[in-house]
Order: C-alpha cells, then sequence, then structure tokens
C-alpha cells in the first residue's frame, strides 16, 4: 500500500494568523506511511476537485497528520469551517518527498509564506543540524518560528517590510551568507519566483538543492497526467513528469525553470 | 442478484463500468484501491504512433459542477504502450478498450494496425483531435472528415472498432450515421465540449492552452440527449458517458441507449466512484426486480 483514501476526523483546529489554518487529523493508516515532502488531497465537501496540501507535520506514534494551509479561495475556505469531530475525506500520502539524509551535518530549510509548513517534518528529522529559514511579506503572516525551533532548528526569520524577524528582504540574503558554510543540502518551498532564486544560488555554490512545487491537480496520483512539470533528465532530455507522482519534490537542477 | 453484464460487438463485458480514457491512465495508480478486474472495462489514455508530451501547464481548471482540461494528447506513443502498458492491462481480467488518436487518418490507422497484432479486446477511435492535413479542424467535426478517418482505421484492423465522437457540432446524428456507415462497430460519446475560464485578476486564461474540454456533471444532461438521439439515428451499439455520477446516472445513460458507460471526472473526486456505481446499478435493478441490466437499454419512453 502506498496511499489510501478515506474519511478521518480532525481532532483539532487552530488559527495561526489571519486566514491560515493548522489542522490535526487522526489518520493512522496515514501517518505510517507519510514522509516529509509528501501532501494529502482533500475533498472539500460539495467540490468535484481535490485540493492539494502539504504535510506539515507527521506523528507515527499518536497516528496523527498535521496540515497547515491559507485561505485562497471557496476550496480551502471550506477546509477552514471543519470543527473539532468533523470529518475530512483524502487521498494520502500522496507524492515523492524530500530525501533525508542520514550523513548530513548541516542543510538549510528555506520556506517562503506558506512554504514553510512542509519544512516542519525536515526540522524534525534535522534538528539541531537544520538551520531554517522562512520568509514572509510583514509580521501578520509570520507563522510556525517556534515550532521549528521546537525541533531543534536554528531560524532566521525575514519580512519583506522589516516589521519581524532579524532580516528584512528576502530569503535570499540570508541563504547567500550561509551557502559560503558548509551546507550539505538546501531544502526549499515556496512561490515560483523564490524556488528559481534558492535554485540559482545553490547551482551557483554547487550545493545540492531540492524544491517542492505546485501545479493545479485533479486526480493527485498520476493518471491524468493534468499536473505537468517540465523536468530534465540526466541528458538533458526535456520531458513532462507530473507533480502528483514524479514530485512535488524535484532536484532542483532538473527543473526547467 | 440482477445480471449487470452485457455485449457489444461480440465482447462481454462483466458489467456496464467502464473509465474513462485519460482519467486512469493504465490502471496502474488504481490498483492502490481495488482490484481492476471488478471493473467492466478500461478505457485507456489516448495513444498517438509517436510519443507526445501534451501542452503546456496549468492543463486544470475547476468550474461549476465540472472542470476543463488541457492535457492535450500526452503519452508514449504506440510501440511503448503495446510493449509497457498492454501485457500488464491485458492480465486484469477486464476488457481493454485501446483508445487511440492521430493527426492525421493515416496516424490513426499505423496506430490501429499495430494493436490489430495485440490481444487488446477494442479499439476507440478518439476523433475529437485537429485534422493537421484539413487545417486544425477536429476529424469528429464534419461528417466527411469523421467518414473519411473511420474508413481508413476501419481497413487497418479487424479488432472492434468503436468511433468516439465529439459533441462539438451541430449535429451529432449526422457524423453518428457517417461514421457508421464508414464500418464504425460502436460509438462512444461524448467527449468533452469546448470550454474557456479567465482569471479576472490576471486576465489570463486559467488554463495556459486558453481553451479546454469541459467534463463532470455539467455536461451530463447533454450526455443524455445527444446518447438518445444517436440511438434513435444508428443501428450500432453505443458507450455513453460524460458527466456520470451515481448509478442512477449511469442508469439513465442506458435508457436513453447506451449499451455500457464510461465514467470520467468523477474518478478525480471519489477513486471509487467506479465501483460505488457499480453497487448502486445492481441496488437500483435489485429494487425493481429487473434481472438484467439489458432489460433497460434503451427503454425510455419519449413524450
Ligand atoms: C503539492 C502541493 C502542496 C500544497 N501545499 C499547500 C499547503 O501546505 N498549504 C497551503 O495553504 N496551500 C498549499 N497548496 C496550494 C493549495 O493547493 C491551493 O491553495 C488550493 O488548492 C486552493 O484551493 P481553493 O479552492 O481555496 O482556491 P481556488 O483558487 O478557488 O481553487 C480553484 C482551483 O484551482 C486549484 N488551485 C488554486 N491554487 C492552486 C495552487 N497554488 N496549487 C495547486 N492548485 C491550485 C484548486 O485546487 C482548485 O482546483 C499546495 C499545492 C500543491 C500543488
Ligand atoms: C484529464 C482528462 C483527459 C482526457 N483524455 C482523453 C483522451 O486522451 N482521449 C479521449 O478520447 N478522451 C479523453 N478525455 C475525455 C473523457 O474520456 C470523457 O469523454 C469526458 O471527460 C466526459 O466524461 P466525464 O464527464 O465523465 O469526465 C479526457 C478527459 C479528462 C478529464
Ligand atoms: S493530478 Fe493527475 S497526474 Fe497529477
Amino acid at each position: 500500500m502506498k496511499y489510501l483514501q478515506g474519511k478521518y476526523p480532525v481532532i483539532n483546529k487552530q488559527a495561526l494568523a489571519h486566514d491560515v489554518y493548522s489542522i490535526l487529523i487522526l489518520c493512522p493508516e496515514v501517518a505510517k506511511l507519510a514522509q516529509a515532502g509528501q501532501f494529502v488531497h482533500i475533498l472539500p465537501t460539495g467540490f468535484g476537485l481535490r485540493r492539494p496540501i502539504s504535510i506539515a507535520g507527521i506523528d507515527k506514534k499518536n497516528g496523527v497528520l498535521r496540515i497547515v494551509f491559507v485561505i485562497k479561495g471557496n476550496g480551502t475556505k471550506a477546509i477552514a469551517d471543519l470543527k473539532q469531530g468533523d470529518f475530512i475525506d483524502m487521498i494520502a500520502p500522496l507524492g515523492h518527498g524530500f530525501t533525508l539524509m542520514p550523513e548530513a551535518e548541516h542543510v538549510v530549510l528555506v520556506g517562503g509564506g506558506i512554504g514553510v509548513p512542509p519544512m516542519l517534518p525536515l526540522a524534525e528529522y534535522y534538528g539541531e543540524k537544520a538551520t531554517a529559514i522562512s520568509g514572509f511579506r510583514s509580521f501578520q503572516q509570520v507563522i510556525l518560528q517556534e515550532d521549528l525551533e521546537n525541533y531543534g532548528a536554528k531560524t532566521i526569520c525575514c519580512t519583506e517590510d522589516g516589521s519581524a524577524g532579524a532580516v528584512k528582504g528576502f530569503v535570499t540574503t540570508p541563504l547567500e551568507q550561509l551557502l559560503t558554510e558548509s551546507v550539505d543540502a538546501v531544502f526549499a518551498c515556496g512561490a515560483l519566483p523564490m524556488l528559481k532564486a534558492v535554485a540559482e544560488l545553490c547551482k551557483r555554490n554547487k550545493i545540492y538543492c531540492e524544491v517542492s512545487m505546485e501545479e493545479r491537480m485533479a486526480c493527485g496520483v498520476g493518471a491524468c497526467l493534468g499536473c505537468a512539470c517540465e523536468i530534465k533528465n540526466a541528458d538533458g532530455e526535456i520531458n513532462f513528469l507530473h507533480v502528483c507522482k514524479n514530485g512535488p519534490v524535484f532536484n532542483a537542477e532538473e527543473v526547467c525553470w | 442478484m440482477a445480471d449487470l453484464s452485457v455485449n457489444i460487438c461480440g465482447i462481454d463485458f462483466k458489467n456496464p463500468i467502464i473509465p474513462a480514457s485519460g482519467v486512469f491512465g493504465y490502471g496502474r495508480e488504481y490498483e492502490e484501491f481495488y482490484s481492476l478486474s471488478e471493473l467492466g472495462g478500461i478505457a485507456t489514455k489516448g495513444t498517438t504512433a509517436k510519443k507526445r508530451t501534451g501542452n503546456l501547464a496549468p492543463r486544470i481548471a475547476e468550474t461549476p459542477a465540472g472542470m476543463l482540461n488541457s492535457v492535450g494528447l500526452q503519452n508514449g506513443g504506440i510501440d511503448n504502450f503495446i510493449a509497457q502498458e498492454l501485457p500488464n492491462l491485458l492480465q486484469k481480467n477486464t476488457v481493454i478498450l485501446a483508445n487511440i488518436a492521430g493527426s492525421t487518418p493515416e496516424e490513426c490507422a499505423e496506430v490501429a494496425s499495430k494493436l490489430d497484432n495485440t490481444d487488446v479486446h477494442m479499439i476507440e477511435l478518439n476523433i475529437s483531435c485537429p485534422n493537421v492535413k484539413q487545417g486544425g479542424a477536429a476529424f469528429g467535426t464534419s461528417c466527411a472528415m469523421a467518414e473519411q478517418v473511420t474508413s481508413v482505421v476501419r481497413k487497418a484492423t479487424s479488432k472492434p472498432l468503436v468511433v468516439k465522437l465529439s459533441p462539438n457540432v451541430t449535429s451529432i446524428t449526422e457524423i453518428a450515421k457517417a461514421v457508421e456507415s464508414a464500418g464504425a462497430d460502436a460509438v462512444s460519446l461524448i467527449n468533452t465540449l469546448l470550454g474557456m475560464r479567465i482569471d479576472v485578476n490576471t486576465r489570463r486564461p486559467v488554463l495556459r492552452n486558453n481553451v479546454g474540454g469541459l467534463s463532470g456533471s455539467a455536461i451530463f444532461p447533454i450526455a443524455v440527449r445527444m446518447v438518445w438521439q444517436v440511438a434513435n439515428a444508428v443501428q450500432i451499439p453505443i458507450i455513453g458517458m460524460g458527466g456520470v455520477t451515481s448509478g442512477e446516472n449511469a442508469i439513465e445513460l442506458m435508457m436513453a441507449g447506451a449499451s455500457a458507460v464510461q465514467v470520467g471526472m468523477a474518478v478525480f473526486t471519489d477513486p471509487y466512484a467506479p465501483i460505488k456505481i457499480i453497487n448502486q446499478m445492481q441496488e437500483f435493478l435489485d429494487n425493481k426486480n429487473i434481472s438484467s441490466v439489458r432489460e433497460i437499454i434503451g427503454t425510455v419512453q419519449p413524450w
């Protein structure tokens, strides 16, 4: 079994910031299979297409998954309206996640906005070996810094307007500095321009980088070919691979930016 | 227990439910959920002569009670299909309909003739693709082109040939009659309806291809109407589809004249949709003491 579909109870819901929610879902069979970087494909009640949301926490012992999401349209609004005890219909866990490197001594996690949540399972795995750079527009959007620290990660918080965190500006400023030190790998999730900038910096500094990509999805399992992403293989040949099955996490060097 | 089996062009289906081409890949992803042998059949992703990359993303847009897609015919080509996918599919104890397409009648015929040497059960010819020899208008939009591509493919294969009709036409009955006269053994309908959505904030179409095919519940009444009209116009069997999400929907299409039913977008909402639809049909027939699903085909009593 790689993934399954079911209806699972919401055991906790919390607002983290304006329109940003954290939900805990009791789903032991899914939690057992889940890996960092994978996602769940949620069917909001009354909709025809599911919504992909990254896994932001994996508690295998208690059989609980965590998701953190922002209300973007009607689908995420319907998910945010769920209450404790309500059931959430999902296909999970899906996709190909981040590489866990037991020998790594220092990794950098780069999250932009709602791209920060999928960094949590990596922070849990790498603990003190991780530096987590998070970028937000302003102080109102800042989320999950304590959670990252609780796992042992060193945090660097950036806001574009300087209203919170140590850095005023983009995540690339502290990342550029860090990359001059010894870094084994960079893992990133966020908006496309950010991912692209992170990938370029890593390439220039010859540091391995993985990015989590987004695309509009239908099936979520690799059957409909809806979520195409241009990827080049080792021979330089370009193919449309699929974010839901081959990704969402890709080697940044292979993405056609 | 009512008998759900149907026979189309001499091929036995254990039940009338078939996941539609393009939504089910080659079945591999859905085997995680249930055994493919529970299905009446599987229509595979459209296959062309050579590998095709498909359109740029975004390829998917949600719409009220439906969706648009502009996947294009992304596929690995017929040789890859025959070598990598078909042998596996043929072990699944279900009917395999190989959906094929091409940019010229000759390309469609080449694909069909390669399948002719395999054990595939049926060929479903998608005529909704652009014909590059005729300025890019879809084969399925004119009787002459539909007839020509059907007769060329007919000569290339002795497999049961199902021609899949486009609904983007003024008179689907004329097209159905044209492909029947050109040698089609059955018709399947409907393919997607051409649609478009625009993001009003960016003024950009949601799909990178600007336009795409509409499917899902939104098109169900159109499918019922077209199946009914075609059933009244041709003698060959009909495989109906378009927006089916329940056993009752499937029964409705069969009453309109379909001998089997394909399920498309509903698989995205619920991967178990085909299985649930089979069970709901069973329940419907049992509740009404109808002994075989074949008894309901074409039994609508129009006013
Ligand atoms: C692999 C993956 C992981 C994701 N993880 C998270 C996460 O952890 N937290 C979070 O807040 N968001 C995440 N997203 C984005 C999230 O899926 C969209 O915000 C959500 O689908 C929007 O749905 P809606 O109905 O609220 O918005 P609408 O704009 O009304 O949605 C309309 C349609 O477009 C699709 N869509 C819109 N935006 C996106 C998008 N950015 N990516 C994919 N499909 C989209 C919807 O699924 C729906 O089909 C992720 C996306 C992907 C692909
Ligand atoms: C993502 C997607 C891909 C499709 N690809 C094909 C295809 O390759 N060949 C084809 O004949 N029809 C294709 N179709 C059309 C379906 O087989 C079906 O005719 C249509 O979706 C209507 O059924 P539905 O409303 O149940 O989805 C595709 C549909 C979707 C949604
Ligand atoms: S969403 Fe269907 S292939 Fe990715």
